[in-house]
């Protein structure tokens, strides 16, 4: 079976700096994979070029088979694989609400359509609300993003990278800033809103990572130095050695 | 359950306080020329009336502007340029209908304007809105300047510095209307104007619409949604355009005359003072701001010299003060207003606006007083300012001048401090409650 997502011997270099060198990984259809690895590892940096933010200096990512690599952001998004940000990312102006219909328009075909009105669209209005609902942000629904509290933000985050219904998802830091109740919430909700969906995310809190995870790569100065159950990427001494030896130091 | 209910009934109340100003806002425009009427001769006030139809036209533009500026996010230096040429096309129009080469309902002279708009705004645009932020601004300056030279270039078209003239009364009228009186014409640019308010409220409230304010908040996002930011940026670009078309047409249906003034950076200008000053993040700001800024140029205008030194004050001050423009500041106000804590405010208001006043008459003198020098008019012996005539050699009138200026803006500025402090104090305790 071909993996949901491919990376082939994948480079990038800013100037003379190579962040990422020769990453070779393939995230099995359905998996909940996780990147792990010290600050400054290249992670946020691998997400760039897998999502079209950064065009690769070298190498190959397959989105189902499908050479992905240097497309445009919309176009990879348009192929079923979406993101989300570290740094939180939205339209802050706009409604909650307003939030989550701009994240389903484009999957429902909407486009341009400058002759509907937004109200009017039954199927969009619905699953806005269903969506709404899932994130607990119905309450919410008509106050501007920007106004929400951070744990609210975080996840209307999450939902605007899932609600559009992609199939391949990457989280960048989702639990990034919260206490360990709003993190244990965060991770139900992932859980629940990417059930049969392939997710691939950057995390440093191991709680998060071995609740969910169904195998973990670490990634050290732009070298991929593990990959595979949690277990056995805990057990691995070259792991314990670059990261969560140094972690435990 | 209980967010919904509140929800829909704060809706519902929002819909109805929202058309009622709507539909007297329509109500005084259509009234007005017979409220303004000259009862000597028996007839509409023509000033009026050409007060009243510029400031339609102009509505339509500043809205035009406003789904860049406000919705879009994107700063226009050049946008008279989609009123000018629809407004060069439709005077040709107009003359070939007269010529006979043609036969197309008067009424409909504003499509013609739009479609143009349409079209021009669609093939500046598409390389224009692949930039965004500065890079779009300048594009846009340069798009207007390259027009402007060009209208004096190719006389054919443009017709050379005496610009182009038609005559309106076409006969194609489809209500049997001459349009020879002004006052039809303004009649007919008024529901031309309800035509595209309308047609621009509802396009704010399509995906396009709504994706395009997306973009202005955050274009990258937009990207991870599928969209592609220049796609929404020249859709939203050509319908703008269209917009800025129909009041090119109305324009040049006016005057019956079109010259390089209506491409030119003044006229764009005017569109970024009037949307600014109306303020761009409320639907009917622009339409505000194009009365204000209509009202200062025709009618402070005729008393006045200066008149763009005012509009220009005021700008500045509205960007530094009131950045959501006059319509910005009356929004604030609503849930204060609801709240009935209005009165509260009264007082404070009144502390500011008593000096803020004096520093404005101050500074009326000073600006009249340093024009009248500068006009060399001084040298009939005198300026005529609030009633009487003045020495403009006269020390005291510019120590007095001046005087007034400097203590009323300084009591203002003290008090405007204090109008902040209480507002926050009440905002809060509406908020909360």
């Amino acid at each position: 079976m071909t993996p949901a997502l491919a990376l082939r011997d994948v480079h990038k270099s800013f100037g003379a700096t190579r962040i990422i060198q020769g990453v070779s990984l393939e995230i099995r259809r359905g998996e909940r994979h996780a990147i792990i690895g010290p600050n400054g590892a290249g992670k946020t940096t691998l997400f760039n070029l897998i999502s079209g933010r950064l065009p690769v200096s070298s190498g190959v990512i397959a989105l189902n088979g499908r050479p992905i690599q240097n497309r445009s952001p919309q176009k990879i998004r348009r192929l079923g694989l979406t993101r989300s940000f570290q740094i939180i990312s939205f339209f802050h102006r706009l409604s909650v609400l307003d939030n989550l219909r701009c994240a389903l328009l484009w999957p429902l075909g909407y486009r341009v359509a400058f002759w509907r009105l937004l109200d009017r669209e039954r199927r969009l209005n619905q699953a806005a609300e269903e969506w709404l609902e899932r994130l607990a942000l119905t309450a919410r629904r008509d106050v501007q993003a920007g106004a929400l509290s951070y744990a609210e933000q975080r996840a209307l985050e999450i939902g605007l990278t899932v609600a559009g219904g992609a199939e391949v998802v990457l989280l960048d830091e989702p639990t990034a800033g919260m206490d360990r109740g709003e993190a244990d919430r965060t991770t139900a909700l992932i859980r629940e809103i990417t059930q049969g969906k392939t997710l691939v995310m950057v995390e440093h809190d191991m709680n998060v990572v071995f609740g969910l995870a169904d195998r973990i790569s670490v990634l050290v100065y732009g070298h991929l130095i593990a990959s595979g159950a949690p277990g056995d990427v805990r057990g691995d001494p070259a792991v314990q050695e670059a990261y969560l030896g140094a972690e435990a130091a | 359950m209980s967010g919904a209910t509140i929800r829909r009934r704060g809706g519902a109340r929002r819909t109805w306080w929202g058309s009622w100003a709507w539909f007297s806002a329509l109500g005084l425009a259509v009234l007005l020329p017979w409220i303004i009427f000259d009862w000597r001769h028996g007839r509409h006030d023509g000033f009026a009336v050409a007060l009243l139809t510029q400031t339609a036209i102009m509505s339509v533009f500043a809205l035009s502007y406003n789904m860049l500026s406000g919705q879009s996010g994107l700063l226009s230096f050049g946008h008279a340029v989609f009123l000018g040429l629809p407004a060069y096309v439709t005077i040709h129009v107009m003359n070939a209908i007269a010529a006979g080469h043609l036969w197309i309902p008067e009424e409909l002279l504003p499509l013609v304007g739009g479609i143009s708009g349409l079209l021009f705004a669609a093939l500046f645009g598409y390389p224009t809105t692949r930039q965004r932020a500065t890079a779009f601004a300048m594009i846009t300056f340069g798009i207007g300047e390259l027009v402007t030279a060009a209208a004096t270039m190719f006389q054919g078209f443009f017709g050379g510095e005496g610009g182009v003239t038609a005559d309106r009364a076409l006969n194609t009228s489809l209500l049997g209307l001459s349009y020879e009186p002004a006052i039809e014409v303004y009649y007919l640019a008024l529901a031309w104007t309800v035509i595209a308010v309308v047609l621009m409220r509802l396009l704010a409230r399509t995906p396009l619409g709504r994706m395009a304010e997306a973009c202005r908040d955050n274009h990258e996002r937009v990207r991870f949604l599928g969209y592609d930011p220049h796609g929404i940026r020249f859709c939203q670009f050509a319908l703008s355009g269209f917009f800025a078309g129909i009041a090119g047409a109305l324009y040049a249906m006016t005057y019956e005359i079109v010259t390089y003034d209506a491409v030119g950076a003044t006229l764009s200008g005017n569109a970024l003072f009037m949307t600014f000053i109306g303020g761009v993040g409320v639907f009917w700001g622009p339409i505000v701001g194009a009365v204000l800024v209509v009202i200062m140029q025709s009618w402070v205008g005729l008393v006045s010299n200066a008149w763009q030194i005012y509009v220009g004050v005021l700008f500045i001050a509205m960007v530094m003060y009131a950045p959501g423009g006059l319509a910005g500041l009356i929004v604030l106000h609503g849930p204060v207003w609801q709240e009935g804590r209005i009165q509260a405010l009264l007082l404070s208001y009144a502390r500011v606006a008593l000096p803020g006043l004096l520093a404005v008459l101050g500074f009326v003198a000073l600006v009249e007083l340093g024009s009248s020098v500068m006009l060399g008019e001084h040298e009939k012996g005198a300026v005529r300012l609030f009633g009487g005539a003045l020495d403009p050699a006269s020390p005291w009138l510019w120590g007095g001048g001046a005087a007034l200026l400097l203590i009323g803006g300084s009591i203002a500025r003290r008090q405007g401090r204090a109008l902040a402090a209480r507002w926050a104090l009440i905002a809060e305790g509406t908020s909360a409650g």
